[in-house]
């Protein structure tokens, strides 16, 4: 791939002017590259390698947001003094867009560390994700944030 | 300077890391059943776990042993949430799907035979 090449002869370069080769400096050089060839995308790479680029870092900046809002939030329910009153379990199913297996595995791991849900299943047809709700109000309202969240992204990536 | 910075990050992220592991052994204890323990483990878990690791790499200082706590973080996110999914799908499969503590369980509904322990 183009978009490979340059920044892995970019991060060499970098390297070489620093006279530094250890991993982390390579690294380091690669990201710089990459920074860079996105800043001069019109010239350097295909223009959809870069957007596919973008959507998976979008898509990462979005997951660890997530992944902090849902430590808190589970922190915060575990010290209330009444557990079982902040609770409101359930099981809903998610109707599923998605059909490849990777996809489908990602979403689920991704919806196992965001705030308040965890996969518990797919049904046999791959059609449905049964996603386990810790603090459940209204249930349309949650497969839809899903699916215009999550998963939308999701598609994004593979498209 | 930039020393400094990694050491203070590193500390910040050691105490919350350890906060977080804490909190969610203490969830794992007080929620009422598996699929709520499983949020607690998975979640504060992953994220306790994680902050640990890159703590390590801000204050170890050596290139190697930075790149494989944040490749150890990388793994901690990407395994943890299989393991809780695989839990929560075998005590669902194997019939344990407490009424009292579910307001509703849309995947009983839609697979009343699985139920049993025999799957």
């Amino acid at each position: 791939m183009n978009l490979a090449l340059t920044i892995t002869g970019l991060a060499l370069a970098w390297a070489a002017i620093n006279g530094n080769f250890s991993p982390l400096n390579l690294l380091f050089g690669a990201a710089i590259g990459l920074l860079t060839s996105m800043l001069l995308r019109k010239w350097i790479a295909h223009p959809r390698v870069m957007r596919r680029l973008r959507r998976i870092v979008s898509l990462a900046l979005l997951f660890f947001w997530e992944l902090n809002v849902s430590a808190v939030r589970v922190a915060a329910i575990v010290m209330t003094p009444n557990i079982r009153a902040a609770l409101r379990p359930g099981i809903v199913a998610f109707p599923l867009k998605l059909t490849t297996d990777r996809e489908i595995t990602l979403l689920a791991n991704l919806i196992t560390l965001t705030p308040g849900t965890l996969s518990v299943d797919v049904s046999e047809d791959r059609r449905t994700l049964y996603v386990h709700v810790l603090n459940l109000k209204d249930r349309d309202a949650l497969v839809a944030e899903i699916a215009n969240g999550f998963e939308r992204k999701v598609q994004e990536v593979f498209e | 300077m930039t020393a400094l910075l990694a050491t203070v990050l590193g500390c910040i992220l050691l105490l919350l890391g350890s906060c977080f592991a804490l909190l969610g052994a203490v969830g794992v204890l007080r929620l009422p059943d598996l699929y709520t323990r499983m949020h607690a483990a998975s979640k504060a878990g992953a994220v306790g776990g994680g902050m640990i690791l890159v703590a390590v790499a801000l204050v170890s200082f050596d290139a190697s042993i930075a790149l494989r706590a944040v490749i150890g973080a990388a793994f901690l996110l990407l395994t943890t949430p299989v393991s809780a999914h695989l839990l929560a799908r075998v005590s669902h499969r194997g019939g344990y799907h407490t009424q009292t503590t579910m307001f509703i369980d849309e995947l009983a509904a839609a697979s009343p035979s699985k139920g049993t322990l025999e799957q």
